[in-house]
């Protein structure tokens, strides 16, 4: 085990465990945001730069800082390395800079997309953004095609984070579809017409952080918050079959693998579970999906408080809170 | 006169073929290591010469070569970067067309020092010519038994191939070089790890340039500390320049580093002073990566000291007053160039050339291409200036691979030497309108106008 | 062995996918001087990979015409250095003469004019690419006479369109 100090709190992870897992592992605030690193996906990762991170010491052999902010997703945290994440003002100012051109040739389109509600993208700008952009220029602008019968390709939405190349690659025998072209025409296309059709293809729609694939099945059917999520599961020869059901009334809407709390899935779902089963008598309903109480689809839902979840949230605030090198900006004993 | 070694023997009659390259003591740096010498022992020549990588970076040669993984089992590789592409560099493409065995030599021993049994020249794809020039070098060295089993009886094999890349700046960068190789996209790697410990195919590989390869026979003929005798500091050996630009001769110019600027500006050895006797304005001294100096501060440093062609010369003053050596392409501008249009050229180059794969720079140089346009077109405002500053900031040192900063450091020195410039196109559209506008009256500061 | 079988075998064993950027540039040599979406399945064949994979490349690689071409490709270099020296005028003037905009096709079939980034022939500027050779020092009042020399030895029914690798023309 190597000790690592991330925003002024220890933790101790496993050798080989990246700055990311660590903080993850600490939970909270202090979490890089991630746009293009999926860990159940190989060779995700270092594109996005949401996620860079001071290293005001490499580790206690070699205490030096980095020169650079570092992509904290595929760094490995050392034994005694000193990290600054949102205690650092550097990194937040350049996070700020990753909304702003990550949004440059974004349509902002919430208001019609699908994603809105459940955009990685989204929270990212709202907690990490600038409220105006300063790009005057005219957008990019591509046509919105159907890749396949179930799934929409917006590529103006796409922030290329590769997830859904990745998906094709590791969970499919046969990817059609690629990044092709490059800068920022770069885009994700199969090139000629061409579907992209095998047992999994589905998960490319759950991986993806913005709207830029989204399912043709629940296109314009409801806005997500309006709907509600219920665990569920079925006995599937192809995959896990464990699944959130998207619900209205006795209505499947959507059916989507299990994100944890970063938005990722562990365990993939087939596209017979996926498309083929919107009715609720296919499953097994174990319950009510838990919703982070900071997201927009988690109005109308009352869930038991979690008191052991509560009081490890508490217990590190208050670590957070002695760490904390920012000077004190709202101290109202003054 | 210079002393000469890359290039000595550039005129001599028929020195691309084998036979006049050996008569001309060619090869003889082969003979001597893999006959009288350890690898470890060339690799140790090679730090004690100084030698720093040619390609730009100035990263010490013989340092790079101690970092590769020698404990590995898998085997060892030596790419040597021929995708020359940096806007104003053209040093290697002259080196290889015209004194092939020159790199051919280098390679031979480069990779013997490296352990390497099999080695790419990965040459740039629009040289399609000099790739048969290569491959007929690469014959004839194979024909007289400096390459393939057992070189000069020695027991060491080494094939030697030339590879050619289609089209992509970025491919000069080393991971992408190494990518492009294995047949992908050339999107460069996040480091670390480092080539040196898994690098073409996952094993240790290095990545050096033409310039950086074809020094080494003449380090290991003289000795790397002779070698270190020629040059001033920590610059030492000789450097071929790339001249372009404003200037009566240009051309590819070996000098000894540390020759005064103003000389190489001025002599007729070298550029022959600024074209059409008219006045200079600026020089980009290492390629268009490098930061832009304007004329006073490129002959003198802020102290008023003359500068040299030297890596620190060059950089004396960090980048508020100095530049760097660079690849060593030299961009010379006389007065009707305009800096705003120059710098709107290099920014629609890097955004075209930008590999989309991260963020900042994906969406960062297409952003700064299309201000630059605006301003250099006549619609431009005040605040884009401070805005231009504020995106190369922010794309400088947060990317993957150092083409942010080279898309970065040109704008931000640009404006930092000539914001008047910037300023004078938006205040004064109408007069920017002709494409020409400063060869029709060269731009003169206001604030002169005032205080004369 | 044939030329791409010698290319492939330059490479490791299980390596071959090294060699589609060579076999890419054979290709479009071969095939008119353009990489169709048939012309890039046969090689993702040859080298039995994803079609996909060859799409990704090259599309990546500014060399590979992915639109059919004229007869004569004209690449003029537009970077700082060549500006310096006038590529703006050569640009506009061929333009100009044979009527189309950078990008364009004359309608004749015969010329293609493409604008292109830093050639590495700063030295020599301004200049332009056609085939395997670098026209350099150019100028406008030359103009006339590069374009009718270029009509003449590309007028032919197989022009040559250039390639790092020997492709026999027929």
């Amino acid at each position: 085990m190597i000790k690592v100090t991330i925003d002024g709190i220890n933790t101790e992870v496993p050798e080989g465990t990246t700055i990311l897992q660590a903080a993850r592992q600490i939970g909270g605030e202090i979490v890089p945001p991630a746009m293009c690193y999926y860990s159940t996906l190989k060779n995700s990762g270092g594109k996005c730069r949401a996620c860079l991170v001071r290293v005001a010491a490499g580790s206690a052999k070699d205490p030096r800082p980095m020169p650079k902010l570092v992509p904290s997703c595929i760094t490995m945290a050392q034994d005694g390395m000193v990290v600054e994440n949102i205690t650092n003002p550097q990194v937040l100012e350049t996070r700020k800079g990753v909304v702003e051109f990550l949004l440059l040739n974004h349509p902002l389109d919430c208001p019609i997309c699908d994603q809105a509600g459940e955009c990685d993208l989204q929270n990212f700008a709202y907690e990490h953004g600038m409220a105006k952009t300063r790009y005057e220029e005219e957008r990019r602008t591509f046509d919105p095609i159907d890749i396949g019968d179930k799934i929409k390709l917006h590529m103006n939405r796409c922030i290329l984070c590769y997830r859904c190349t990745y998906v094709a690659d590791q969970l499919t025998d046969n990817r059609v579809h690629g990044v092709i072209n490059r800068g920022d025409h770069a885009e994700i296309s199969t090139y000629i017409e061409k579907a992209v059709d095998n047992e999994f293809s589905g998960n490319m729609i759950d991986v993806c952080p913005v709207g830029a694939l989204t399912d043709k099945t629940f296109r314009f059917k409801q806005r997500v918050w309006f709907t509600k999520p219920l665990d569920a599961h079925r006995d599937c020869p192809k995959c896990s079959g464990k699944v959130v059901l998207w619900t209205k009334g006795n209505d499947v809407l959507r059916v989507t693998a299990r994100k944890d709390q970063y938005g990722e899935v562990k365990e993939f779902i087939c596209n017979e579970c996926r498309y083929d089963h919107k009715d609720m008598s296919h499953w097994t309903v174990e319950g009510p999906r838990h919703i982070d109480r900071g997201s927009v689809i988690s109005q109308n839902h009352y869930e038991k408080v979690d008191l052991v979840k509560l009081k490890k949230d508490v217990e590190r605030q208050l670590k957070f809170q002695e760490g904390k090198r920012l000077e004190q900006t709202n101290n109202s004993a003054e | 006169m210079g002393r000469k070694l890359l290039l000595k023997d550039i005129n001599v009659p028929g020195i691309k073929s084998f036979e006049v390259y050996r008569k001309q003591g060619g090869y003889a740096s082969v003979e001597k290591a893999l006959k009288t010498m350890s690898p470890d022992a060339v690799v140790e020549e090679v730090k004690k010469s100084g030698l720093r990588g040619r390609g730009g970076a100035g990263f010490p040669t013989g340092m790079k070569w101690s970092f590769i993984d020698k404990k590995s089992e898998k085997p060892r590789y030596l790419i040597c970067n021929a995708d020359e592409s940096e806007p104003g560099t053209f040093k290697d493409r002259f080196l290889m067309e015209y004194i092939p065995h020159a790199l051919i030599e280098g390679m031979i021993v480069s990779s013997f020092a490296l352990g390497a049994k099999t080695s790419y020249i990965y040459m740039r794809g629009e040289f399609r010519w000099i790739f048969p020039i290569l491959e007929k070098a690469i014959e004839e060295a194979r024909a007289a038994g400096f390459l393939g089993k057992n070189i000069l009886g020695s027991g060491y094999d080494l094939e030697l191939y030339v590879h050619s890349g289609a089209g992509a700046y970025i491919c000069g960068e080393e991971t992408a070089q190494i990518e492009s190789l294995e047949g992908k996209r050339g999107n460069p790697r996040n480091k670390p790890p480092f080539p040196a410990i898994v690098g073409l195919y996952g094993c240790p590989t290095v990545v050096n340039n033409v310039e950086s390869i074809a020094a080494v026979p003449h380090i290991l003929n003289m000795g790397g500390d002779e070698y270190a005798k020629i040059g001033i500091g920590k610059s030492t050996g000789t450097k071929l320049i790339s001249a372009s630009g404003h200037i009566n001769k240009p051309g590819v110019y070996e000098i000894e580093l540390g020759l005064p600027v103003e000389e190489f500006l001025n002599s007729d050895e070298y550029c022959g002073g600024v074209w059409k006797g008219r006045k200079l304005k600026a020089v980009i001294p290492g390629g268009s990566s490098v930061p832009i100096l304007p004329a006073d501060l490129f002959l003198k440093n802020a102290k008023g000291e003359a500068r040299l062609m030297s890596y620190e010369s060059l950089a004396d003053g960090g980048f508020a007053s100095g530049s760097m050596l660079g690849s060593g392409g030299f961009i010379v501008m006389d007065e009707t160039a305009c800096i705003v249009r120059n710098l709107w050229t290099f920014a629609r180059f890097y955004h075209h050339e930008s590999c989309g794969q991260c963020s900042p720079c994906r969406e960062g140089t297409g952003w700064m291409e299309k201000v630059l346009h605006r301003i250099e077109h006549g619609h431009g405002h005040m605040h884009d200036i401070d805005l231009l500053v504020d995106v190369a900031k922010k794309i400088e040192g947060n990317t993957i691979c150092p083409l942010g900063d080279a898309a970065a450091w040109p704008v931000a020195s640009a404006i930092r030497h000539f914001r008047e410039e910037f300023e004078y196109h938006i205040k004064y559209p109408e007069k920017v309108m002709n494409p020409k506008h400063f060869e029709i009256e060269p731009f003169r500061s206001e604030k002169n106008l005032v205080m004369a | 062995m044939s030329l791409v079988q010698k290319i492939i075998k330059r490479y490791p064993e299980g390596r071959h996918k090294s060699a589609l950027l060579p076999i890419l540039h054979v290709a479009q040599a071969e095939f008119g001087g353009w990489l169709s979406p048939e012309t890039m399945d046969y090689v993702a064949s040859i080298l039995n990979i994803k079609p996909i994979e060859v799409y990704e490349v090259a599309s990546f690689y500014s060399m590979y015409n992915l639109q059919p071409v004229g007869k004569c490709v004209l690449e003029v270099c537009q970077t700082g250095p060549c500006w310096l020296r006038g590529s703006d005028d050569i640009i506009q003037y061929i333009s100009n003469k044979l009527g189309i905009q950078p990008g364009e096709t004359s309608a004749d079939g015969m010329f293609t004019l493409k604008v292109v980034e830093c050639l590495a022939s700063c030295g020599s500027a301004p200049m332009m690419q056609v085939g395997n050779n670098f026209i350099e020092n150019l100028s406008v009042e030359k103009m006339d006479d590069v374009l009718k020399k270029l009509r003449e030895t590309h007028n032919v029914p197989s022009p040559d369109y250039g390639s790092p690798y020997p492709v026999n023309k027929a």
